[in-house]
């Protein structure tokens, strides 16, 4: 019997910091048997070569913010069977999101004397806003086991298995002493999705919610919370603005605290 | 004359996205334009509003592949604009860090991005089926690079223990003994890299470069020093924007720096190389010179080799600093804001990246400017293609573009950081017969 024909990954880049992309290439000691298994078919942060679609696996980073952008990832999904984001920018729209909650206009009269030069969307917005995405794999930037889980998941053809519970189950498994509790420290775990490892506390650092927000998250509670140990609103709305400003819950709770 | 046109649509084996068009009558090459079209994300204007201390934690999303460059400029920009200096334990660290960096960086560009043109494959993955053993050499290098980072700094992309004023929580000594286990393979790996390197078939190229870096009393720049030139420029970093200038092309969504006096300048591992080659371990230089390197280098296609000595250096300093590491009383020093305006240069990977912030006494910041290395060197880049164009220009298409690609790749562009897109046209008028 012929072999199974190998899983035809491509690996796309829209707005971003190409860190997402680059998580694959730091599997250092997977790589090559990743590459023994799959056909990579577009990858251009390593590879000069580049095959036709369609493509079995597309893995996509970055954000929509161009015209040209909002028009490239319609052809992607159309020769794509399964399209995955990877990271909080495809996700959430990235930091570069703040700008919907600004005049884009200053934005680029702030960077660029000529403004005119500039092709730009006011927005920037997540990869599900302009076409059907089968998988969100979260994390600015993504975790390689899980992006390692996601594409063995394609290969043996199941759905991936992360977890999306909170930070702060994470830290629990891990035998971290909360740093909330113990230190006072604002921390964003008990409302961020897990994947990370619970990074942060282990650092003795807050987490600043880089995942993103978990499901179902009760935000108001934690703000409430965040207010008794001396967080002034204004940092409330900071905290829930960075990475993943623009994901739903998050967006909520920074405009709740917004006067 | 009529005009031939060599077309590569999207540059590979680059951070991030560019094009380049070439236009030639003849032989002569009468424009050149590398064009950054990766969408911009106006970093400098989502700074503003945001607290001082957000600083290093957001401006790593720049690039994923230098982050701790990122993070360094910010963190000293602030430092500096509050009136404070981080020493002892805690700059050793920094400087640890950023070894980590460099390590991985330079191992990512060497063996997976810029090896593979000196040999004819398509990528390091296509490389592989020929030489395992070497790409595997790599992988496992640039690995060491990244553990580096993830002991320090949590994670390899974008870490979270960066800090002003130092870190939120310093290793023991004890932690980082299995560090210098993996850097003492990982020195030995440097040196095989420099000897591969220097035995690839290298063009032959020689350009007259202005090179500009970071300059210090006694040691290889990574975070400190005064900004200076071979040509005489010797300046304070806070005096950068006097004789720096930032100017927009219609072409590309990065701004082009030049020297205000004197125009194209370059910078990245050759410029860093050459105007500190005393600075070096005797290592390295050891290495350097038996891989046929003088004290200066003007051959852009050998940067993968002083990329190589750099990895050397950086596992070797790394080595150093942990070895006469103490843990420090604290993990960081108290930074508190004042107004003022703050400037810091570092060294990441592919050259100086300049930082300037003004903040006001409660710490939000209020104005930002950030200069990548790739935006510095687009000039340089571009000049250099101007030359290696005529060089080359009796090669089939497919082989002139694979050079012109290679001769960009020479520099490492990270687009990302500098608009954060690469296509490659060229247009050759040939001569009518």
């Amino acid at each position: 019997m012929a072999p199974a024909p190998k899983l035809k990954l491509a690996v796309w880049k829209f707005a971003s910091c190409d860190g997402c992309q680059l998580t694959l290439l730091n599997c250092e000691d997977e790589l090559l048997a990743i590459a023994d298994r799959v056909d990579i078919a577009e990858f251009r942060e390593a590879s000069r070569a580049v095959a036709q679609g369609p493509y079995d696996l597309s893995l996509v980073e970055g954000s929509i913010t161009t015209v040209r952008d909002a028009s490239r990832i319609l052809e992607i999904r159309r020769a794509s069977k399964t399209l995955v984001t990877i990271g909080a920018c495809a996700t959430a729209g990235g930091i570069q999101a703040l700008r919907n909650f600004k005049d884009v206009n200053d934005f680029i009269s702030l960077v660029y004397a000529s403004p005119q030069y500039i092709d730009t969307l006011a927005t920037s917005t997540a990869i599900a806003a302009h076409v059907r995405v089968d998988f969100e794999l979260r994390g600015c930037p993504i975790d390689a086991r899980q992006l390692i889980e996601v594409i063995g998941a394609y290969v043996h053809g199941h759905r991936p298995r992360t977890p999306s519970h909170s930070v702060c189950i994470e830290c629990k498994q891990r035998g971290t002493v909360c740093v909330m509790v113990a230190r006072g420290t604002p921390c964003l775990g008990p409302v961020t999705h897990t994947g990370c490892g619970a990074l942060c506390p282990t650092y003795h650092r807050g987490c600043y919610g880089c995942f993103g927000p978990m499901e179902t998250p009760n935000t108001g509670s934690l703000s409430e919370w965040w207010g008794h140990l001396g967080v002034r609103e204004e940092d409330v709305v900071r905290a829930f603005r960075t990475f993943n400003a623009d994901a739903e819950a998050f967006r909520r709770e920074a405009q709740a605290h917004e006067h | 004359m009529s005009t031939r046109t060599i077309t590569v649509d999207t540059l590979a084996r680059v951070e991030g996205e560019g094009a380049l068009t070439v236009t030639l009558e003849g032989d002569t090459v009468i424009d050149v334009k590398l064009k950054l079209f990766e969408p911009p994300r106006f970093f400098e204007a989502l700074l503003r509003g945001r607290r001082f201390e957000e600083a290093p934690d957001i401006t790593s999303r720049i690039c994923g592949i230098c982050p701790i460059a990122y993070q360094m400029s910010a963190a000293h920009a602030m430092e500096n604009a509050c009136g404070v200096r981080v020493d002892g334990a805690l700059r050793v660290l920094r400087r640890l860090i950023y070894c980590g960096e460099w390590i991985e960086s330079h191992a990512l560009h060497v063996y997976m991005l810029h090896a593979p043109d000196f040999l004819g494959y398509e990528s390091a993955i296509h490389m592989a089926k020929d030489h395992p053993a070497i790409v595997e050499r790599g992988l496992q290098l640039k690995k060491v690079g990244n553990d580096v980072i993830v002991l320090l700094g949590g994670r390899s992309v974008h870490p979270v223990n960066v800090r002003l004023g130092g870190f939120y929580k310093a290793p023991t000594k004890l932690e980082l003994a299995p560090l210098a286990e993996k850097l003492r393979w990982a020195r030995d790996a440097a040196i095989e890299t420099v000897r591969w390197v220097a035995s690839l078939p290298i063009p032959e190229f020689e350009q007259d470069y202005e090179f500009v870096g970071l300059r210090h009393p006694d040691e290889y720049p990574f975070n400190e020093g005064r900004l200076v030139s071979d040509r005489g420029l010797d300046i304070a970093i806070s005096e950068y924007d006097a004789h720096f200038a930032e100017e927009q092309v219609a072409h590309s969504n990065a701004l082009h720096s030049t020297l205000r006096e004197r125009g194209a300048y370059a910078v990245g591992p050759l410029a860093r190389y050459s105007l500190n080659f005393d600075r070096l371990s005797p290592l390295a230089q050891e290495a350097a010179r038996a891989a046929g390197l003088g004290p200066v280098c003007r051959n852009p296609f050998q940067s993968i080799v002083v990329r190589s000595v750099e990895i050397l250096y950086a596992c070797d300093e790394a080595l150093r600093l942990i070895d006469g590491y103490e843990m420090p009383a604290r993990h960081a020093v108290e930074v508190r804001p004042r107004a003022a305006v703050g400037y810091a240069c570092t060294e990441a990977p592919r050259g100086i990246l300049y930082h300037r912030y003004q903040i006001d006494e409660h710490g939000t910041i209020l104005d930002a400017k950030i200069v990548p290395p790739t935006s510095q060197n687009q000039k340089t880049i571009e000049r250099d293609l101007a030359h290696v164009v005529p060089k080359y220009v009796s090669l089939p298409n497919e082989q002139l573009t694979w050079r012109c690609e290679q001769a960009i790749r020479n520099y490492d562009p990270c687009i990302s950081c500098a608009t954060h897109f690469l296509t490659l046209t060229i247009e050759q008028a040939s001569v009518r017969t």
